[in-house]
């Protein structure tokens, strides 16, 4: 162990950790990259061949200390070896987003003052030529898919494995000048520069040292136990500071195998042929593939719907219990007992699945006889009838039948089978979401972070794991609240500086090295874990002092597929009130299926049992709202159903659909007054803007109805129990 | 005017080789009705050569007798300074001519990657009964041209699709997957009838990128049949203009273009 340490204090950089790992793991896979239908793969000794000879090939091209070597292209081994390979010539790695416009991409350039760029493919050359012109000091792009370029002028341009080939030729030239590169590299040098999106002002280049991203790495490697055996599909962008953490950090840190899919298109079958066992993937991709799912079952087989719906509503109370991967606890060999329990729990779940179907394939059969036409209706799965156990084993047995005939093969086709720690973060996930992948016995987490900690601020430990929180501080890091709520953190991951912006660097991270995130939120009592709320900037204060977070609790009525959008008021009044806005696809289905009949939005909109399904949703808010101590002031009182979708056009909202909060509290100052003073009803008319441009009016009555506030004090009890 | 032996090289730097192909004097008759009247023309190695002309000019009958569906009543075909003699389709296919159709010809119920390695089966050189034992020579043959196919998909981007089968593909995807079949005979020449028929915009720049692609890559002579004329203008290095089986028109698209014989065949004429 100690010997361990020893060797560890002198994996300061990249390129160091690379080497240790070619004596660790030298045979192990560390790369592969699917091509021509087929899996190729790289050893750690290999890739570290390729990589040194790449590093070479900078060099002949006159590659300096201190240079920025832009990167644009989709994963692909060869790209993080590019990075690597710089890092080695003691030059930093500048990854940029490729779907960037060349606009975009021209001010990155700019800013950075790269001198070498590695391009992806044909696309990116085009971009990076587009703006050459205008930024100067470029002098050489090098490009990994050789399609279509032959007709480029390549006096200031090469294929990026010619540029290899040219290492590996120059390689006694080189190969004491590289020596001499990495020894020159400590845990202070800069690792990697990672530009933010920019959804605010121009994007900033995030400088992080080794320090930050090998402290980062190895803490939280540490965290989730990963260890070589891991396997991960690095399909995220490459610029996004997750990725370079999660397929460069914590792959070198703990030796796993990255996995690069063969194109964007193929994702969803490279990660089944795969199989990660470490997964991070943003909310909307765990969305997009439930809705799949969801669809599909729509569309099989009465049996399988039926079996479908019963296993699912069965492993909500149980999948957290039973299906979730128990730690590896390193044994050298199972014992025959381990075995024998295995395999007496392997069969007894095939049984009781085969026992399963049967049973309930008959049942079917009889449901069919007596309701032909609705039988889908009338009938519903059961588990076995044999309960030959007592009520803890019979739930286990329950789950097992289930991951025999549901869960195993539904995860097998999600490509999730393997999962032991999957993360999402980025945005709120559904809690219905959320759920169903725990409850299938995939360990699903939460994590928040930033580019400027080096991904983690907080996260979930397995076992404490729900869909509200976004974890308890990762090891190393220190969080605290500032006075308005904003949230605080400083970490070994905490990055040096914004490139060339002193001020941005001053003004976001102070002495002692606390950087502020712009995220509002708070500490579960008793728990220890955060919830973030807010934007800092949109958190504000009610008359009476308590917190008002109107994000918040309208990412809580959005989660219903009834409600399209929610803009809550009540900063700087004694209670809250809200706009709601149907969304017309959900609620005309179930206004079809209920008869209902209307000609418009508008109609249907203002319809009084629409008004009803939006109480009962705003009622449920109050009360899991009511459950917070510190945002129970944020129930909502009265509310109204908008006679019309809130709009870009109209200047209601940004093009990336985020309300306009200022916008719609000047256009609908009528309306927000009905709500505060009393009234019922509210006429109004209201000024449209055409897709084509022209303008129009609608005039509307429109109803304001009270939701019941659920008193605090006794729910949060009820919750304590 | 160029040079008829020696090749040329465009305006974007292309090479074109000498006379690949020449049909001298074709005439194609059913019957009474007269398709194809008296055409001359010739392709050049590496060119890509477009057929236009209003409905019912006779150009895919012009594009059958290239692919030798059709044997022409008068006239020759010289394809390689050798003069063709009447041949079976199959057998034009061995000699390096593939092509894509009108209405697409793909099997429906196969994966497009075992659609596309049907067009490797002139190429095949096992016999039937070691392929069906899947022994000896047949596996490893197989490997080689799986290999090459894996190169098409990869060149035309349908890897997301590799498994899928052909039925449940769009109508845009069911034409590259023809054309990756078309490709993978290794063509000397590539009769491509209509690629772009039905397409929206976007799928249309899609398949003008790979067509420039294939030819840019493989070097490959590429004869097209289009309606597009935008299409074919930006594309080709020479264009055939038919009208009622008669050659209206020979030349660079520039010069197509402004042909009053073209011009009249498209907008027609007062007939005072």
């Amino acid at each position: 162990m100690a010997d361990q340490d020893v060797a560890e204090q002198f994996a300061q950089s990249i390129p160091a950790l690379l080497a240790k790992n070619v004596e660790r793991f030298g045979h192990r896979p560390a790369y592969r990259e699917k091509e021509f239908g087929i899996w190729q793969s790289w050893t750690w000794a290999e890739a570290a061949d390729e990589i040194r000879a790449m590093a070479m090939g900078f060099l002949s091209l006159g590659v300096e200390r201190g240079d920025h070597i832009a990167i644009i292209g989709r994963n692909r081994p060869a790209h993080y070896w590019a990075m690597v390979a710089a890092q080695m010539c003691g030059a930093v790695p500048v990854p940029l987003y490729q779907d960037a416009v060349a606009e975009e991409m021209a001010y990155v350039l700019e800013h950075c003052g790269a001198r070498f760029v590695v391009c992806g493919d044909q696309e990116q050359v085009d971009k990076v030529v587009e703006v050459e012109d205008r930024i100067h000091h470029i002098q050489h792009v090098m490009y990994t898919d050789k399609r279509g370029m032959r007709k480029y002028d390549h006096s200031r341009m090469n294929a990026l494995e010619d540029i290899v080939a040219e290492g590996k030729a120059g390689h006694f030239r080189y190969q004491g000048e590289i020596a001499a590169r990495i020894a020159e590299l400590t845990y202070d040098s800069t690792c990697v520069m990672l530009y933010t999106s920019g959804t605010t002002g121009k994007p900033k280049g995030v400088v992080l040292s080794n320090r930050n991203i090998i402290e980062t790495a190895k803490n939280s490697a540490a965290f989730d136990h990963l260890g070589p055996d891991e396997d991960v599909l690095a399909y995220l962008p490459m610029a996004w500071v997750g990725d370079f953490i999660f397929s460069i950090g914590q792959a070198m840190v703990a030796g796993f195998c990255v996995n690069c899919p063969e194109s964007p298109a193929t994702m969803m079958t490279d990660l089944r042929e795969i199989g990660p066992t470490y997964f991070f993937a943003p909310p909307r991709i765990f969305e997009t593939m439930l809705t799949n799912v969801m669809i599909r079952m729509e569309d099989a087989g009465d049996l399988k719907h039926g079996l479908f719906k019963h296993f699912m509503e069965f492993a909500k109370g149980t999948g957290e219990e039973f299906g979730m991967p128990r730690y590896r606890v390193k044994r050298s060999k199972p014992t025959l007992r381990r075995r024998l329990r295995w395999a007496y729990r392997f069969s007894m779940g095939i049984g009781f699945s085969i026992e399963t179907m049967v049973e309930n394939a008959v049942r079917l059969a009889i449901v069919r006889l007596r309701h032909p036409m609705e039988h889908r209706k009338y009938f519903t799965a059961k588990g076995p009838i044999l309960n030959i156990y007592p009520q803890p084993l019979r739930d286990y047995f329950n789950y097992r039948t289930g991951d025999v005939t549901i869960y195993a093969p539904l995860k097998n086709t999600l490509g999730l089978s393997r999962i032991r720690v999957a993360y999402t973060a980025g945005e709120a996930i559904g809690p219905e979401i959320f759920e169903f992948y725990r409850s299938l016995g995939i360990n699903l987490k939460q994590l928040y972070g930033q580019t400027e900690a080096s991904v983690f601020i907080t996260q979930q430990p397995d076992g404490q794991v729900r869909a509200d929180t976004v974890g308890v501080p990762s090891p190393g890091v220190e969080v605290r609240i500032g006075e308005n709520g904003e949230v605080f953190y400083r970490s070994p991951g905490t990055f040096v500086e914004y490139y060339n912006n002193p001020d941005s660097t001053a003004s976001t991270k102070d002495a002692e090295g606390w950087v502020a995130t712009g995220d509002a939120g708070f500490f579960e009592e008793g728990t220890g874990h955060l919830r973030i709320i807010d934007r800092a900037k949109d958190v504000g204060k009610m008359a009476d002092g308590r917190l008002f977070a109107p994000k918040y609790v309208e990412n809580k009525l959005k989660f219903y597929p009834n409600i399209l959008e929610a803009v809550v008021f009540g900063a700087g009044r004694d209670r809250c009130t809200a706009f709601i806005n149907i969304d017309l696809t959900a609620v005309g289905n179930w206004a079809e299926r209920n008869n209902i009949a209307y000609a418009s939005y508008q109609e249907l909109a203002g319809h009084p049992r629409v008004y009803e399904m939006i109480r009962e949703h705003i009622d449920e808010v109050n009360r899991s709202v009511a459950q917070d101590p510190m945002l129970s002031g944020c129930q909502i009182h009265r509310f109204l159903v908008l006679h019309k979708e809130l709009d870009a056009d109209d200047g209601e909202m940004t093009r990336t659909r985020k309300v306009r909060r200022n916008v719609i509290a000047e256009k609908y100052a009528d309306l927000i007054a009905a709500l505060y003073d009393g009234a019922t009803s509210i006429s109004t008319e209201t000024e449209v803007t055409y897709e084509d441009g022209r303008k129009g009016a609608i005039k509307a009555t429109l109803r304001i109805e009270d939701a019941s506030v659920a008193p605090e004090g006794q729910i949060h009890r009820e919750a304590a129990e | 005017m160029k040079d008829m032996i020696e090749g040329y090289t465009t305006a974007d730097g292309r090479q074109i080789g000498g006379v690949l192909m020449e049909l001298k004097n074709i005439t194609l008759r059913f019957g009474g009705v007269v398709a194809i009247k008296d055409i001359s023309f010739d392709i050049r190695e590496g060119e890509i050569r477009a057929i236009i002309g209003p409905n019912g000019a006779g150009k895919s009958s012009m594009l059958n007798v290239i692919s030798g569906f059709y044997v022409p009543t008068e006239g020759e075909v010289w394809f390689r300074g050798e003069r063709r003699p009447a041949m079976r389709p199959y057998q034009v296919a061995r000699l390096g001519i593939a092509r894509t159709f009108q209405n697409i010809a793909l099997f429906d119920g196969m994966s497009v990657l075992d659609n596309i390695m049907t067009g490797r089966l002139t190429l095949m050189k096992s016999g039937l009964l070691s392929q069906a034992l899947w022994m000896g020579k047949a596996a490893e043959e197989e490997d080689a041209h799986r290999e090459k196919v894996e190169k098409i998909i990869d060149f035309l981007e349908i890897q997301n699709i590799r498994k899928t089968p052909v039925g449940r593909l769009p109508y845009g995807l069911k034409k590259r997957v023809e054309l990756a079949r078309a490709l993978a005979a290794e063509p000397k020449i590539l009769l491509l009838d209509e690629p772009m028929a039905g397409m929206n915009v976007e799928e249309k720049e899609d398949m003008c990128r790979f067509i420039l692609d294939v030819n840019d890559e493989f070097g490959t002579t590429t004869v097209l049949i289009e309606h597009d004329m935008g299409v074919v203008m930006d594309l080709s290095d020479r264009v055939v203009v038919m009208d009622y089986g008669r050659k209206i028109g020979d030349g660079p698209p520039e010069e197509v273009r402004n042909n009053q014989d073209v011009i009249d065949a498209y907008l027609g004429v007062a007939h005072d």
